[in-house]
């Protein structure tokens, strides 16, 4: 058993390692086979032919920002529920009623967020 | 041959598999969007057109890679490297039959979610150093309706993960094996209990691969080509290899979670046995033919009805679903 998991694991390591190998690999044939004539105009960042009108890194809206701090929260809370998920056919009733509370507590949160807005575009 | 050297010729067929669909889907997908635009697609290159995608990839390999001025070199350098890496890795626990399987996890369905969920990170690194408002644009955008749908795709198969008492995505096929009613499949599908799932599990999915009519973060008529605007060349290639090879990823998931995986009740087992990976492979492709349907007929929809569609229905109904049918499958055994 431990044995069969350290391969699992040697074998995700490896799908790293060559993927890590394999994207340097194809960016230098093309860099090798393509050719290469830069000029100004080439090098300027696409805005459709018009010249870009102030800095590119902006100011954005901050409802991207409410929305990710919402979705750390809400993501461990989902890995919680996964081991209880595993085990739920060998568990008695009453961790299923104890589960429900969090879940309960997880929907109050999400509908605190709703009242107050954070789940509203604006 | 030593252990390793097996491992890592499986590393290579999953990554000569990943490049494989790459190829055949981009033909396939122009070959189906063709034909439901009533025109005929790529006919000119081999046989049909077979050949056009892979003359393509060599058009990729030989295009001249641009690098605008106003770039964060290295950021837009990593970039294609951090949505690439992750989707090959995504491959790892797919079961293709009973004895093809890369790895065989136990958490083998929360690892695949992990891979596919890392790759927002690359996509949003992709927009932001483009230096480039349209990429910004869509690398936000990418980012934020990949993260708001992990949740409800995390919570939507949570239900089966009950029922089979195991995350293993192996484990998951060999409970729908057999029939019921002498002809129907015990397929997740056939399961009433599980088709509020096996929907939110669509949509979910759909948006986390960037599929039309979810697709914001790239949308042609919009933001030119969203995050890749600035991209050229291979780094174009890889960024857009990854894209299809996720589409096969939650496709092969779906098929994994409510078709049976390589199963087919139909057939006697040495045959099925035998057979695995390729009805593994066909009912994805069937998987990803409909995705592309569905891609030529529905309207992209807007971001902010795409955030609140997972915010305030899919999440709610997802978690609901959760306690019904823990209820359900306690009360059932």
């Amino acid at each position: 058993m431990v044995e069969s998991v350290t391969a699992d694991h040697t074998v995700l390591l490896m799908f790293i390692i060559v993927g890590a190998i394999f994207v340097p690999l194809t960016l230098t044939a093309s860099h090798l086979l393509a050719p290469s004539k830069h000029d100004e105009r080439k090098l300027d960042t696409y805005e459709c032919g018009s010249e870009p009108i102030g800095p590119p890194w902006v100011q954005f809206r901050v409802g991207y920002y409410v929305y990710a701090l919402l979705f750390v929260v809400f993501d461990i809370e989902t890995v919680f529920l996964y081991p209880w998920a595993v085990a739920f056919d060998r568990m008695v009733v009453f961790v299923l009623a104890e589960m429900i509370v969090f879940i309960a507590i997880l929907a109050g949160g999400l509908a605190y967020a709703w009242k107050e807005g954070a789940l509203r575009w604006r | 041959m030593s252990t390793l050297g097996i491992s890592a010729l499986k590393v290579l067929a999953a990554l000569g598999l990943m490049l494989g669909n790459g190829v055949v889907m981009i033909y396939m997908l122009r070959k189906v969007l063709g034909h439901l635009h009533i025109r005929l697609g790529p006919i000119h290159v081999g046989w049909k057109g077979t050949l056009q995608t892979v003359m393509d990839v060599l058009k990729l390999l030989t295009k001249e890679d641009v690098t605008p001025r106003a770039v964060d070199r290295w950021l837009f350098r990593l970039a294609p490297a951090v949505v690439f890496v992750p989707s090959l890795m995504a491959y790892a626990a797919l079961p293709f039959s009973d004895t093809w399987r890369i790895t065989n996890l136990d958490s083998g369905l929360l690892y695949t979610f992990t891979a596919l969920s890392l790759i927002p990170i690359g996509i949003l690194m992709a927009g932001w150093a483009s230096a480039n408002k349209w990429s910004l644009l869509g690398g936000m955008r990418a980012a934020a309706q990949q993260i708001a749908y992990e949740v409800p795709l995390l919570l939507s198969v949570l239900p089966i993960v009950m029922l089979v008492g195991s995350a293993n995505l192996g484990t998951i096929v060999e409970a729908q094996q057999g029939t019921f009613l002498a002809v129907l499949p015990r397929w997740f599908i056939v399961n009433p209990l599980f088709w509020p799932t096996f929907l939110i599990f669509v949509v979910a999915s759909l948006v986390e691969s960037n599929q039309t009519p979810f697709d914001m973060s790239e949308a042609e008529s919009e933001i030119v080509a969203g995050f890749a605007t600035e991209y050229s060349a291979m780094k174009f290639g890889l960024l857009f290899l990854s894209e299809f090879s996720n589409q096969f990823i939650v496709s092969a998931l779906g098929v994994t979670l409510f078709f049976g995986g390589w199963t087919l009740p139909w057939l006697p087992a040495s045959v099925v046995s035998a057979l695995g990976p390729v009805i593994f492979l066909i009912k994805t492709y069937l998987g990803i033919f409909v995705m592309m349907w569905i891609r030529g007929t529905f309207p992209r929809v807007r971001i902010d009805q795409v955030m609140q569609l997972g915010w305030q229905r899919l999440i709610p109904i997802s978690l609901v679903w959760i306690v019904f049918s823990g209820i359900v499958i306690k009360v059932w055994s």
